[in-house]
């Protein structure tokens, strides 16, 4: 089975996420299925536009009272960071290294696992300092809706990216878990670039005011 | 395994798990054919409900409660678990065969999304045993579903969500194999008219599916975990969950009637034994209605005062699409014209869809004319207006491609003579229900009421309407039965049973070979095996030699994703209920099961298995039996 053959480095195809029909299949439904996600991710963008310091009575915090760019800027470049790692980690896969696309994976990991307890931090310092809940006002409910959501992707992602990395840590690449690599890590990019946007229209906007 | 073990008999209990795990695009159609028709019958008995109901002034046959629940539940059943499915039982029992692919792009994806459906359309339904079906319209406006008490809303809420994961995985599905798997010859400008149309609704269930998604949660989180998205007192806006629906539901109703445009435009040039006229404006066309829908939404909020500029803009927009659906129209009669036309039940259905739709079109321009909708907005000529394009369009479409495709799926051929009984006892119903309706809304009759007075002009109108519906009622029975005698002689009807199939679905052994093709074939142009035919060929022209064929394995995984997110619904549901400490834990133990099962699927390896050249020989020879 085509799937399963040993391959070498010299043998590896050159694009080895499309190398099988299953490869190619999975290949087009990821960017269909991203391209939903966009469509997800943009009505929560626009949810959140219509209902920002929408709060029921002034002793709310609003935006400008709570971001802070020093975290949030630190956690763009945790997240950014990783992209390129992915990228990395891809770059390997693509040359038939299984050992070091597995180290850039980890590193991947590690950032994306900064990344999240930097969130959790911050939504916890929102909750206690500000009184900023997710049932306190549309305005909380939009903002934790909108940046969980992205948060949940990220949990995601990393278990995928985890459970991928610990199921062939003994067998190394072959065409069937391929894909499968290169799929992840084009969720990890989709997942940076809904924070380029979060980064932008929620931290940096609600800067402004 | 091998092809010997899937032509053996099966027991009972063999049957049920064969369909419990299947992954095969055609027994997934049966599936949704027999899931989608359960639900239309269900549908159909809230809507004859409906109607006594309003047969006579003051009636009390329900109270005002319970009717409010009938015509949520109504709505919501005939187009997300009756309209919907239905159309997916034919896109995967014809789409896959009419480009010459031998399964689906993702046959476990293919399941996956049938089993969502299927569990979120229960957990809607069970609502009426636990505790009260939602009862704040299909449309579910905010500021009426957040008020609303008991667990319907929620039961509409996640059921919906539930369903909607399906659809939405079903779309991607097609889109891919539309794309990838088309067999060699196969341009896009040679797919038959059916397969276009699965294609552009498939794109929009892509794009619209995701709001509506965004929607429910907002719903789900406001009524059942405290936030305030449209809760005015904490700020938030009720106008967000109409955009949110309608950006949505307008889609949808493309999404809907693009395939019955799809169905009708195979059975026009079969019966009128003529190529499709206009073929590349017809592909045009529902791409431009496709792209069109989405920009349209808003006139169904006209009155909610977005104001002058947003409505004229919409009110422009939605007029628009007139142009695409009339080029459509003209192409279908001029498909007919000059053309040796024989009435065979589908093509009876295809050409009185043709007047019907068209009166539910000329209504919609005139609710278009954002002044004029004024007068109409949620009035019985809204009703009256959209059950002409669902029911003339929609639901024409589906009796006509089941009759059409029946000897497709099931080998054999539905009485001619009691589908002719069908046609005529449910057209008539369907004019005599839904005509009246529209004076009715102008003489001022609301929508969604649930009684009405003597002496107001309104008895005579809703009379007629009750027993039109009593017709359409009987046309379905006599189908019933049609569908039971038929399979009860279960008289196989062989290979292109119509005699003038056109497309490559008809060129293949009936039944259908599990593996659908044994060599790929080569498509030549439009219509391709009347081309073949055309040149006195009994068979496709091969593209490849007689190989090993690819197959995937059967799954019960899709099944138990499914069961998970059923199993978490309730625990999400009565979270928010005094006293029921254990839902929190029944949500985890849902979702671990979704998520567990997701985690399986991802470890453990699936390479399907082949069939063998020297089998597929043998089978040719008869070996096998």
């Amino acid at each position: 089975m085509a799937a399963e053959q040993k391959f070498t480095q010299h043998t590896w195809p050159e694009s080895p996420e499309q190398a099988t029909l299953e490869g190619k299949n999975k290949f087009l439904g990821f960017w269909f299925f991203l391209g939903g996600e966009t469509v997800l991710f943009a009505s929560l963008f626009a949810t959140y536009l219509a209902l920002k310091d929408s709060v029921p009575s002034d002793t709310h915090a609003k935006a400008t009272d709570l971001f802070e760019l020093p975290l949030v800027f630190f956690m763009t470049m945790l997240l950014l960071t990783s992209s390129l790692t992915s990228v990395f980690a891809m770059y390997h896969m693509k040359n038939y290294n299984f050992k070091k696309m597995q180290q850039w994976l980890f590193i991947t990991v590690v950032l994306g696992l900064g990344f999240l307890g930097c969130e959790i931090y911050e939504f916890n310092h929102y909750y206690h300092e500000f009184e900023h809940k997710f049932t306190s006002s549309a305005f909380g409910s939009a903002f934790y809706t909108l940046v969980g959501f992205h948060g949940g992707h990220v949990v995601f992602g990393l278990s995928w990216i985890i459970a991928l990395m610990v199921r062939n840590a003994k067998r190394g690449l072959n065409l069937y878990n391929a894909p499968k690599f290169y799929l992840a890590s084009l969720y990890w990019h989709f997942i940076d670039v809904v924070w380029v946007f979060i980064f932008t229209v929620v931290y940096l906007m609600g800067m402004v005011g | 395994m091998s092809t010997i073990a899937h032509t053996q008999k099966r027991g009972f209990a063999g049957t049920v798990w064969e369909y419990l795990t299947t992954v095969d695009h055609k027994k997934i159609a049966i599936l949704y054919l027999l899931a989608g028709g359960f639900f239309f019958i269900v549908g159909g008995i809230e809507a004859m409900m409906i109607r006594i109901q309003l047969a006579v002034p003051n009636n009390d046959f329900v109270s005002a409660g319970l009717f409010n629940e009938i015509i949520t539940m109504h709505g919501t059943t005939m187009i997300f678990l009756a309209a919907m499915p239905l159309l997916f039982a034919f896109m995967n029992a014809v789409m896959p065969l009419q480009i010459g692919a031998r399964d689906v792009a993702f046959p476990f994806i293919n399941a996956l999304g049938f089993w969502l459906f299927f569990f979120g359309g229960l957990f809607l339904n069970l609502s009426w045993f636990l505790g009260g079906a939602p009862d704040a319209g299909w449309t579910s406006y905010a500021s009426l579903s957040l008020a609303s008490e008991g667990h319907g809303i929620d039961f509409y809420a996640l059921g919906l969500q539930i369903s909607g994961f399906g659809t939405l995985m079903g779309g991607i599905n097609f889109l891919v194999t539309i794309i990838n798997m088309r067999a060699p010859g196969m341009t896009y400008m040679r797919m038959p008219l059916f397969t276009w149309t699965t294609f552009v609704a498939s794109a929009l269930i892509l794009f619209a599916f995701p709001p509506l998604t965004v929607g429910l949660f907002m719903l789900i989180f406001d009524r059942m975990f405290g936030s305030g998205f449209f809760d005015v007192a904490m700020g938030g806006n009720t106008i967000i969950w109409e955009h949110f629906f309608w950006i949505f539901g307008h889609p949808e109703v493309y999404i809907l009637v693009l395939p019955a445009f799809g169905i009708f435009s195979e059975i026009f040039p079969t019966f009128a034994r003529k190529r499709l006229f206009g073929y590349s404006s017809m592909v045009f066309a529902t791409v431009l209605i496709g792209f069109l829908g989405f920009m349209v939404w808003a006139h169904h909020m006209f009155t909610t005062g977005l104001g002058p500029v947003a409505n004229a803009i919409f009110a422009v927009a939605t007029m628009a699409i007139a142009v695409p659906t009339g080029i459509k129209i003209f192409n279908w009669i001029l498909t007919i014209w000059g053309g040796s036309i024989e009435f065979t039940v589908p093509m009876l259905y295809a050409v009185a869809f043709i007047p019907s739709f068209v009166m539910g079109g000329v209504t919609g321009v005139m609710q278009a004319a954002a002044p004029a909708d004024y007068q109409f907005h949620d009035s019985y000529f809204i009703v009256a207006h959209f059950h002409y394009v669902i029911v003339g369009g929609i639901v024409l479409g589906l009796l006509g491609g089941a009759h059409f495709y029946w000897p497709l799926m099931f080998g054999t051929m539905l009485s001619e003579k009691l589908g002719k009984i069908t046609f005529v006892l449910f057209l008539v119903g369907f004019h005599l229900t839904f005509f009246i309706q529209h004076f009715l809304g102008l003489m001022g009759m609301p929508r969604r009421v649930w009684t009405f007075l003597e002496g107001q002009g309104l008895e005579t109108g809703n009379l007629i309407s009750s027993i039109g519906a009593a017709f359409m009622a009987l046309g379905i029975i006599v189908l019933l039965v049609n569908v039971v005698i038929t399979q009860k002689k279960n008289i196989q009807v062989g290979r292109d049973p119509w005699k003038d199939g056109r497309t490559l679905e008809w060129a293949i052994p009936s039944p259908t070979p599990f593996y659908n093709f044994k060599q790929l074939p080569l498509v030549r142009g439009l219509d391709a095996f009347w081309i073949e035919k055309q040149e006195g060929k009994t068979d496709m022209t091969p593209a490849e030699p007689i190989g090993d064929i690819h197959m995937p394995n059967n799954s019960f995984v899709p099944f138990v994703i499914s069961l998970g997110l059923f199993i978490a619904a309730f625990g999400a549901m009565y979270h928010a209920d005094e006293g029921k400490d254990w839902a929190i834990p029944v949500l985890i133990i849902g979702m671990l099961i979704t998520f567990g099962a997701m985690l399986y699927r991802s470890i453990k390896d699936d390479h399907g298995y082949h069939i063998h050249k020297e089998d597929l020989l043998d089978e040719a020879e008869g070996g096998t039996r």
